[in-house]
């Protein structure tokens, strides 16, 4: 062990340490100020309390739109995951007329339309149609920014199930709807959870497209009303914030547990070099 | 053959909903921008309800506007600090060094990573203002001088930082994953021959990762280009010092009422993100 071996040792575990810190200590907020006495922004070392939750509770509003998060995120990630899975099956096994050209519009929808770039026509065009302020519309309009995504990512699995577990169950006579749901699906699983969880994770922190088509208080979802409760009367309401902002994470936060427990949070193929 | 029995006319029917629902809420919108940002279209008054056509004077004007350019400037800033070089450079270092580390460790740092990047985005915003914030912020009182207001005084400094500390899980999964991919027997020949660390990954690594460092650079651009994110952080203040073009796009379409110049912006980010994606495929298609 030469002392210049030592030294990179050393250096190496430095910089470790920085770049822990570096991911660690914004986060440390989250478990600090939510039960302070005080709760500001910035990180001390709390004064114990709870008070913090029972005020969060009575706010008028942070359950509601907690609801109305779940209500937004169920309908974008259910019609995601159901037609992208439809779709995705049937463009990976059936050579549909135009199929290639549909993918390739597809993968290059789904980079180019983002919702920062199509913003002031999706506004217009649900402000036409009287959209606004609907749950149900916002939810779609979510949904349809994914799918093409989704269909993509989810191609990739159907593709991988081999069709000999397909052709051996027609041969023993089950019908499209039994081979679909009785070897397809099971056998894709994972490539359908993994676009469930992603929809959700997705659907669920999304700020524009909520912030521009909800602007009735009662319909808005966490995370619309978070950043209301920063500017609203001109100052931060410094005892809901902190332990709504908790709240709201922690579906995150299972999902990822969850996730990195039973899969591993890794690329598994999706994404092509 | 098709495997599954399902016949064209079924299939049609199964991708169909999916083409309707994009259709809808993607094609048309993205065809309609080039509608709308050719008119004088506007959230109130006489030209709201009735829009004339203006042709490319909403393109010139945008070219021509200060605020367009700045704006134009601090998202290739934006860009290229906190997504080419800092998302890049940390995601691989963290890749390549979290190999040597003991497992746990590995597990704690890339959980932290990971979670930074799949927290919703105003809970993050929050995080970071409680470090950057004037008098209580962390980064004031570890630097001991709390009377710094960072997102005011290094407005466009903190988005960058902030941006790769959100963003820099994706390279991490990307290079860990194309890291797998270099064979070890080349890795143990360089560590034979004595070959440096920044040796290793230039000669043995890199060619066999270039194409993967294409695509997470290309990917990471796009979806810089348009975070919406520092919106929450700084509003694109103080005075358009740090306003990117989503920011200005929202402000200007959302605040400022003119539907029609936005319109024309939202051409053109929509023109800067077909390009490189245009790129990318081409790439993918090169290899495939």
């Amino acid at each position: 062990m030469s002392p210049l071996w030592i030294v990179r040792r050393i250096g190496f575990y430095v910089l470790i340490t920085v770049v822990l810190a570096f991911f660690a200590v914004p986060m440390l907020w989250l478990a600090s100020a939510p039960f302070d006495t005080k709760p500001g922004l910035g990180l001390r070392w709390p004064d114990w309390t709870f008070a913090n939750v029972s005020a969060t509770f009575d706010h008028p509003f942070t359950l509601s739109s907690l609801v109305n998060s779940l209500i937004l995120c169920a309908i974008a990630t259910v019609v995601t995951t159901v037609l992208a899975a439809l779709a995705a099956y049937a463009l990976s096994r059936v050579r549909i007329p135009g199929r290639d050209l549909l993918l390739y519009l597809l993968l290059l929808l789904s980079s180019v339309v983002t919702g920062t770039a199509a913003m002031v026509p999706i506004f217009v065009m649900m402000l036409q149609l009287g959209l606004i302020n609907s749950q149900f519309g916002t939810a779609l309009v979510i949904a349809g920014g994914m799918l093409p995504a989704a269909i993509f990512i989810l191609k990739d699995f159907v593709d991988a199930v081999p069709r000999s577990y397909e052709e051996s169950a027609c041969v023993f006579g089950a019908s499209p709807r039994q081979v679909l749901s009785h070897v397809v699906l099971p056998v894709a699983r994972p490539g359908v959870a993994t676009i469930f969880v992603w929809a959700f994770v997705n659907a669920w922190g999304n700020f524009l497209l909520p912030f521009l088509l909800l602007r009735d208080v009662g319909q808005q979802p966490a995370a619309v009303l978070l950043r209301t409760l920063y500017d609203e009367g001109g100052s931060a309401n410094l005892t809901v914030i902190p332990v709504f902002s908790l709240l709201y994470s922690i579906p995150v936060v299972v999902l990822y547990l969850f996730v990195s427990k039973r899969y591993g949070f890794r690329f598994h193929g999706g994404i092509k070099s | 053959m098709d495997s599954s029995g399902l016949g064209v006319r079924r299939a049609v029917a199964f991708v169909a909903p999916a083409l309707v629902l994009i259709g809808i809420f993607l094609v048309f919108p993205a065809l309609w921008t080039l509608y709308i940002g050719i008119t004088n279209y506007q959230l109130t008054g006489p030209a709201a309800a009735n829009p004339q056509v203006v042709g490319l004077d909403n393109v010139l004007e945008a070219v021509r506007d200060p605020l367009f350019t700045n704006s134009v400037w601090l998202t290739a800033l934006f860009v290229l600090f906190s997504a080419v070089i800092g998302q890049n450079v940390l995601g691989f270092a963290l890749a390549w060094l979290l190999r040597s580390v003991s497992p746990w460790l590995r597990r704690t740092i890339e959980g932290l990573v990971l979670l930074s990047w799949i927290l919703p985005s105003t809970v993050v915003a929050f995080l970071w203002f409680a470090v950057l914030s004037r008098d209580t912020g962390t980064l004031g009182l570890l630097l001991g001088s709390p009377e710094t207001s960072w997102l005011v005084q290094y407005p466009m400094t903190s988005l960058i930082i902030f941006n790769i500390w959100r963003g820099t899980a994706f390279s991490m999964l990307l290079y860990t994953s194309a890291l797998a991919a270099v064979p070890p027997s080349q890795l143990e020949t360089a560590r034979l021959v004595g070959a440096s660390g920044w040796q290793t990954v230039r000669d043995v690594v890199f060619p066999h990762i270039r194409g993967h460092v294409l695509t997470n650079t290309l990917l990471i651009s796009l979806w810089t280009a348009n975070d919406f994110t520092p919106f929450l952080l700084t509003s694109g203040g103080p005075n358009h010092q740090s306003e990117v073009l989503p920011v200005l796009i929202y402000r200007q379409a959302l605040e400022g009422g003119q539907l029609g110049y936005a319109s024309a912006m939202s051409l053109l980010l929509l023109v800067g993100n077909l390009v490189i994606a245009l790129i990318y495929l081409r790439l993918l298609r090169r290899r495939a």
